[in-house]
């Protein structure tokens, strides 16, 4: 196997190159054309993938999905063909959705199982305790996390976040329909914890800056197992009540806004991240019906589904409920486990711009990564299309706003990927590799 | 040779076997060690208060954590370098063991660990509820200028895994060092004396609240030099590590290693991480099978490893 040094010093003119071989490896990797590789590859050494999932933990039912689904795409990739001739292998290690225990895992990617690149992670905390490990062992770090924290330029060039949008980006493209359709006096109600003051400050600015109003900012702090006494700080004129609320709690929640409401409600909108992996018939959650929710991917297959979801659908084994098609009681982490799926295509596409070849190529495999700007809507990105700004090493696409009717979600509204840019605040393409 | 030169042969035969073993460990174990030799340097501080004094907290993720966050706060928030944030963080977890010991030593026995389980709550919360500066759940990585400091007129750089290594068996022979001189001397005989009976003690004029205050203290500096070093080295603090897990699993460290001896929480640690680490690997259930050999352990070895060895053949081990 030959492999080459990275630590060589790069030229603009290699990072042009790697930017078109870039490009042209995303016009392949997003057609449905025949493989570019040969099927047959049983002498190559395959490429190892370390996947850090949460098979344990406050993240299991997350986890369960995302390997589902991150191993169903490796069979996809090998079947036609693996990466430049060698095949795929995910080794998968459980982190207990423990930043402890993520760093440990990271450390045992690099120096044991010797992978080429790890993946998959979910969970901020374990994405941030990590990262540090990871860029300290020069191990790309490749995660599904949806949290701001890669974008936000606090960790470091070898961690990338292209398979999904984060969280600011989700909360800032709500707030135009919101507010056009659903009132523009908000209250907020958030877990009192990073995660939820995300939400409470880049939604809150979004809604101002479209001149709208934040009546209340309602805290729930996250040992809380009872809601009862922060509803009354409901204002009487919400128009609309936002809720982001994450972990067992939100049954609870949910019933407890329904005995409080009664039938005299305001709009509601939340965020589906609450009741992933939960089914909307269940009995609790009828007061949902009518309210809307954000989803990063349509949990139902909807009227005007594309082939593309279909395919990943059927690959992954999810039917049209968003339930595993073995057990319709086992439902899926719909709106977020796309970003497993896409993202090992988008390694794909790196490794193959820089013809990656080994762990000496990690350097390459990094600005491969970072010549990367965009994915088209296909059966490797079949969440929709995505820009990626490597300055910052995040993707930003699509966002889908659906209504609960008869305990379903129906997109109602998909927003422009316009919707949630921002604008960078951190440069990693300037870090040392 | 002297009980007294055994223990010291022993001792630092056990130091000397672990400088010797990161030039044969494979690159993966000499991380995972460095890693072991601080959480056992939590473990030994633990063991002070709970094997050789007899009070068992429920809540010293709360001592790991005042170290964790007054060394790691300093360095991220004031720039402060890695050698004053350390002293600070110690100096946090031993001003928290002082306060938190002229409330809960007023209690002893169940009364005891419950009040320590909930003050440790109340920092953990306290990381969450001041997420302003702490990142709550989501924790801070720590600053490029924290990663290395200047001492002795040389350059440690924190991210050298064999200077980590180091430093970290640097910090461990200073806890074993401590806990020995503890053990052999006269405080080391008031703390057993108050385990085995504190009315006893007391009848005999020792002022048994100043040797339990005088325990924690230390037993708390120690806990939070871990929780120091841990953020310093690996370059991250959150609020998991204040979370309960964090205070079970030094008393799981001891009891398997064996409580009221030094080195047994050294090798409890080892044992736990391995356990941990390669069961893992094996099933999705490996709390399962950590919690089954501990059920074993306990049945065969109540007083864990070292603590048997001690009973059947080593009875100057201390």
């Amino acid at each position: 196997m030959s492999r080459r040094p990275v630590n060589a010093p790069q030229s603009p003119a290699r990072r042009r190159t790697l930017k078109t071989l870039g490009i042209a490896g995303g016009a392949a990797a997003t057609g449905l054309a025949p493989t570019l590789f040969p099927r047959a590859y049983a002498q190559s050494e395959p490429i190892r993938i370390g996947a850090q999932f949460h098979r344990t933990g406050i993240g299991a039912s997350y986890g369960r999905w995302y390997e589902r689904t991150a191993t169903a795409a490796v069979k996809l990739i090998n079947d036609e063909g693996g990466i430049n001739g060698r095949p795929l292998e995910l080794v998968v290690e459980d982190d207990g959705t423990d930043p402890k225990r993520g760093a440990e895992v990271v450390e045992k990617f690099a120096t044991q199982h010797k992978v080429d690149v790890a993946y998959g992670t979910l969970f901020s905390h374990v994405v941030i305790g990590s990262s540090p490990r990871a860029g300290e062992l020069k191990l790309p770090y490749v995660v599904v996390s949806e949290g701001y924290h890669v974008a936000s330029g606090a960790l470091n060039r070898y961690v990338f976040q292209p398979g999904i949008t984060d969280v600011r980006s989700q909360v800032i493209s709500m707030a135009p329909w919101v507010t056009a359709n659903l009132g523009k006096k908000v209250t907020m109600i958030f877990p009192d914890y990073a995660f939820g003051h995300d939400h409470r400050d880049y939604f809150s600015q979004a809604v101002i800056a479209l001149g709208g109003e934040m009546l209340e900012l309602i805290a729930i702090p996250p040992t809380e197992s009872s809601f009862t006494r922060y509803l009354p700080r409901i204002p009487s004129d919400t128009e609309v009540l936002y809720h982001v609320m994450v972990g067992p709690g939100v049954l609870t929640f949910v019933k407890e806004l329904g005995e409080h409401f009664g039938s005299n409600r305001p709009e509601i909108f939340g965020f589906i991240d609450s009741l992933e992996a939960v089914d909307l018939a269940t009995p609790q959650l009828e007061f949902l019906e009518g309210t809307y929710f954000w989803e990063g991917n349509p949990r139902y297959a909807q009227p005007d589904q594309t082939e593309h979801d279909k395919f990943y659908r059927a690959a992954v084994g999810v039917d049209d409920n968003g339930a595993s098609v073995n057990d319709p009681k086992d439902v899926s982490t719909y709106a977020h486990m796309f970003g497993c799926w896409e993202t090992l295509f988008i390694i794909k596409q790196a490794m193959e711009a820089c013809n990656y070849s080994g762990p000496a190529d990690r350097g390459a495999f990094v600005e491969a990564m970072e010549a990367l700007e965009r994915f088209e809507e296909g059966r490797e990105h079949p969440q929709g299309e995505k820009v990626f700004d490597a300055r910052i090493h995040q993707s930003f696409g699509h966002q889908f706003i659906s209504r609960v009717k008869d305990s379903r979600l129906e997109v109602v509204h998909r927003t422009a990927i316009e919707d949630g840019l921002y604008e960078a605040e951190a440069d990693y393409t300037t870090m040392a590799l | 040779m002297g009980d007294g030169a055994k223990s010291l042969l022993l001792h630092g035969a056990i130091l000397l076997s672990l400088f010797g073993l990161q030039f044969v460990l494979p690159e993966y174990h000499q991380l995972a060690v460095t890693r072991i030799l601080l959480l056992a340097v939590f473990a030994m501080g633990y063991n002070l208060l709970f094997g050789y004094t007899g009070l068992l907290s429920l809540g010293h993720a709360m001592f790991f954590g005042a170290g964790m966050y007054g060394a790691g706060l300093s360095a991220y928030h004031l720039g402060w370098a890695v050698p004053s944030a350390m002293l600070l963080g110690v100096a946090c977890g031993a001003l928290l063991a002082l306060l938190v010991g002229l409330v809960a030593l007023r209690t002893t026995g169940v009364a005891f660990m419950i009040v320590t389980l909930m003050i440790s709550q109340v920092g953990y919360l306290a990381t969450v509820y001041f997420t302003t500066w702490t990142r709550g759940d989501e924790g801070l990585v720590m600053p490029e200028a924290a990663r290395s400091f200047t001492l002795f007129g040389h350059t440690w750089l924190l991210t050298d895994p064999v200077t980590r290594y180091n430093l970290a068996l640097i910090l461990l022979a200073i806890a074993m060092a401590v806990l020995l001189w503890v053990a052999r001397g006269r405080f080391g005989r008031a703390l057993v004396a108050v385990r085995e009976n504190e009315d006893r003690t007391r009848m005999l004029g020792y002022h048994t609240f100043v040797i339990k205050l005088k325990a924690l203290l230390l037993s708390g500096a120690v806990s939070a030099a871990a929780g120091a070093a841990y953020a310093l080295m690996f370059a991250y603090i959150g609020s998991s590590f204040t979370t309960i897990q964090y205070s079970i699993d030094p008393l799981l460290y001891t009891l398997l290693g064996g409580a009221g001896t030094v080195a047994g929480p050294v090798l409890g640690t080892f044992l736990m991480f391995y356990l941990v680490d390669y069961a893992s690997e094996l099933t999705n259930a490996y709390l399962l099978v950590t919690g089954i050999v501990l059920v074993v352990l306990v049945l065969f070895f109540p007083r864990g490893i070292l603590g048997a060895i001690r009973e059947r053949w080593l009875r100057w081990l201390p």
